[in-house]
């Protein structure tokens, strides 16, 4: 406790008040109450409306939703199997190789997504491998983006595993493969599931690369959202917005509760 | 220190491992043996017994296990390669293909040139680095003061703050324009009530085109950025240095700059320079914006490639942005390795005073983008 006053800790509680609800918390509930609103000229909204959901829930918004959730599912799971892995092969590694794969692995947290997706574009468009148009490309820059969070994430971890573990194991004649299967993907089994929860929403809410480089026929939720608000539909498109809130939330969720299971195991 | 651990700890077992082929032969004929298997070490001196007749079983194990060492090394570089094969095909190639392209362009190095003297170049330029040092700024300044609050002149709720902040980062960042428009567009909430409240035609708030509100916008977005290592920095403080700086008379204000500074210094920095990196490289808070006249380099970036489709001035801008991000990246992971440092001897003093480490590490863990702070 740092203000010992009643009068001091009240003005503390004020200026946070102040600062966090219409920093942080208003802009969310504007968004969700102009999803419902068909006017907002005044100081409030005016002609409430369910009219927006129901047009975000159908025809291509509703495939705009699919495409989100099936890049965000394949690139979550390519990212965590490149960076799970990485991020073991880097743990038996020495001092070197572990800094080595660190740069590497985290070099695209570094690079603007922006230039991520001009790159996959460049290199994609010519031969050898021409996926330019195609939904490949879209789940590869996805992929390249959420790939150092998993890195990032399963590394974190295992620098916080307790050896004696595989030790035990490893001295009771468990080969690598038993211990790494019957061992440490079981301790790493929580923070797996944060990483893939990380991967997955961010590749949901991605929109710089995939501006880049999305096809006409695969066309995520957050471009769609982008082009509801550019041609002046901003209610379809915050209501557009919420669903991808939404559905992100309830992803999250269902993998947090995976993960409190994994860790009461 | 580990390794030394790890090797010590396998040192005096290595009398045990003859006990080892016979605990493999259980996994391979499964439920045939699961007796042996379950009485594990215990039935290790008998089998030791019969099974490995003494000394001479023994030495060969233990050569075998230290040429299995230095191996276990080897195998674990082959092993790093797959992953790196896939990043290099899907990352690093295609970003030295744009270095590549930046180049081969019919005026060679020489488009280098004309981008750096354009105009539009060096505007994007000024607006993206005044942009990121402003909300970078504005986010550790907020940030600090945000924590500071959460942690220590906690509320009821307090910790629902926390978990919203965790929210917060897992929605994208446009979203934050798109609030804006509502709040202060032209004929948003603010614009609005000041209408309502004056007669006037028209409100006074009209920046959100302007360099301003990518400026706000950024602030709000990547505050919770600063706050969370502060958070979880805040939380490894020992109160009692508080306590004991309150019960000499120290004033709050006094505390904050003698006390807390200095510990959340380190996390500060790190929070802050990754957020002058994502600011940097910020696009989709841009975009939304819709600003003609508000030109940043990933900005220009998009604007090169695919709405003029010049892809050499493209690449030359890209390649630019990345010296730059990476450069300051580079700065921010020197940064945050001091950082751990701190915090991991941190964790080990607070670990030893019999203070439990574990909720702590799962908070940590939960902390995701943050996670990197700890790697």
């Amino acid at each position: 406790m740092l203000v010992h006053t009643r009068k001091g800790r009240w003005t503390a509680w004020a200026v946070f008040a102040a600062l966090f609800v219409p920093l942080f918390a208003l802009p969310l509930l504007v968004i969700a109450v102009a999803s419902f609103s068909t006017n907002w000229s005044g100081a409030f909204p005016s002609g409430p409306t369910t009219g927006h959901y129901a047009a975000a829930t159908r025809g291509e918004s509703l495939a705009a939703l699919s495409v989100s959730l099936q890049t965000a599912v394949g690139a979550s799971v390519l990212a965590l199997v490149v960076g799970t892995w990485a991020a073991l092969s880097a743990s038996s590694l020495g001092r070197g190789g572990r800094r080595v794969l660190d740069a590497l692995f985290m070099l695209p947290v570094a690079v603007p997504s922006v230039v991520v997706g001009l790159a996959v574009l460049v290199a994609y468009s010519q031969p050898p491998v021409l996926l330019n148009g195609t939904r490949w490309i879209v789940i590869i820059a996805h992929t390249v983006l959420v790939t150092a969070f998993a890195y990032q994430s399963v590394s974190a971890a295992l620098t916080r595993l307790d050896p004696a573990y595989e030790q035990a194991a490893a001295s009771l004649g468990a080969r690598p493969w038993y211990v790494l299967w019957r061992v440490k993907v079981p301790l790493l089994l929580p923070s797996l599931t944060a990483a893939a929860g990380l991967c997955f929403a961010l590749s949901m809410g991605e929109l710089s690369a995939t501006m880049m480089l999305y096809p006409p026929d695969w066309m995520p939720l957050p471009v769609q959202i982008f082009a509801a608000t550019d041609r002046g539909s901003l209610f379809t498109g915050s209501a557009l917005a919420v669903v991808l809130m939404v559905t992100t939330l309830l992803v999250l969720l269902a993998v947090s509760r995976i993960r409190t299971k994994a860790s009461y195991r | 220190m580990t390794e030394r651990e790890a090797t010590g700890t396998l040192t005096p077992q290595t009398p045990a491992p003859p006990g080892v082929p016979g605990d493999d032969r259980s996994h391979d004929n499964g439920p045939n043996s699961a007796g042996p298997h379950g009485s594990g070490r215990g039935g290790g001196p008998h089998d030791n017994g019969p099974n490995s007749g003494g000394p001479n079983s023994d030495r060969p194990h233990s050569t075998r296990s230290r040429t299995g060492r230095s191996g276990h090394r080897s195998r674990a570089g082959a092993w790093a390669l797959p992953p790196i094969a896939v990043l290099g095909v899907i990352f690093l190639y295609p970003l030295a293909l744009v270095v590549k392209e930046s180049v081969t362009g019919e005026a060679g190095v020489g488009a280098y040139a004309d981008v750096f003297a354009s105009d539009a170049f060096t505007d994007a330029l000024v607006t993206t680095v005044g942009i990121a040092v402003g909300a970078t700024a504005g986010c550790v300044v907020l940030g600090f003061a945000l924590a500071l609050i959460v942690a220590f002149v906690p509320f009821p709720g307090s910790r629902g703050v926390a978990k919203f902040i965790d929210v917060f980062l897992s929605f994208p960042s446009f979203l934050i324009t798109l609030a804006l428009l509502f709040l202060y567009g032209t004929v948003g909430m603010a614009n609005g009530m000041w209408t309502d409240v004056t007669g006037a035609a028209e409100g006074p708030f009209d920046f959100l085109t302007t360099p301003w509100g990518v400026l706000l916008a950024e602030i709000t977005y990547f505050t919770p950025f600063v706050m969370r290592p502060l958070l979880a920095a805040f939380a490894q403080l020992d109160t009692a240095q508080l306590e004991a700086a309150s019960s000499l008379g120290a004033r709050p204000a006094r505390i904050v700059r003698r006390v807390i500074l200095p510990e959340a210094y380190p996390a500060l920095m790190a929070g802050g320079s990754l957020v002058l990196v994502l600011c940097l490289n910020e696009f989709a808070i841009v975009l939304f914006t819709g600003a003609k006249d508000v030109v940043t380099l990933p900005m220009l970036v998009y604007s090169k490639a695919i709405l003029e489709s010049d892809y050499v001035s493209a690449c030359v801008v890209a390649t630019v942005n990345v010296v730059i991000s990476v450069g300051l990246y580079a700065l921010y992971r020197t940064v945050t390795a001091r950082t751990t440092g701190a915090a991991r001897t941190g964790t080990s003093r607070t670990g030893r005073s019999g203070r439990s480490g574990t909720p702590r590490t799962g908070r940590t863990e939960r902390r995701g983008r943050n996670a990197g702070a700890h790697a």
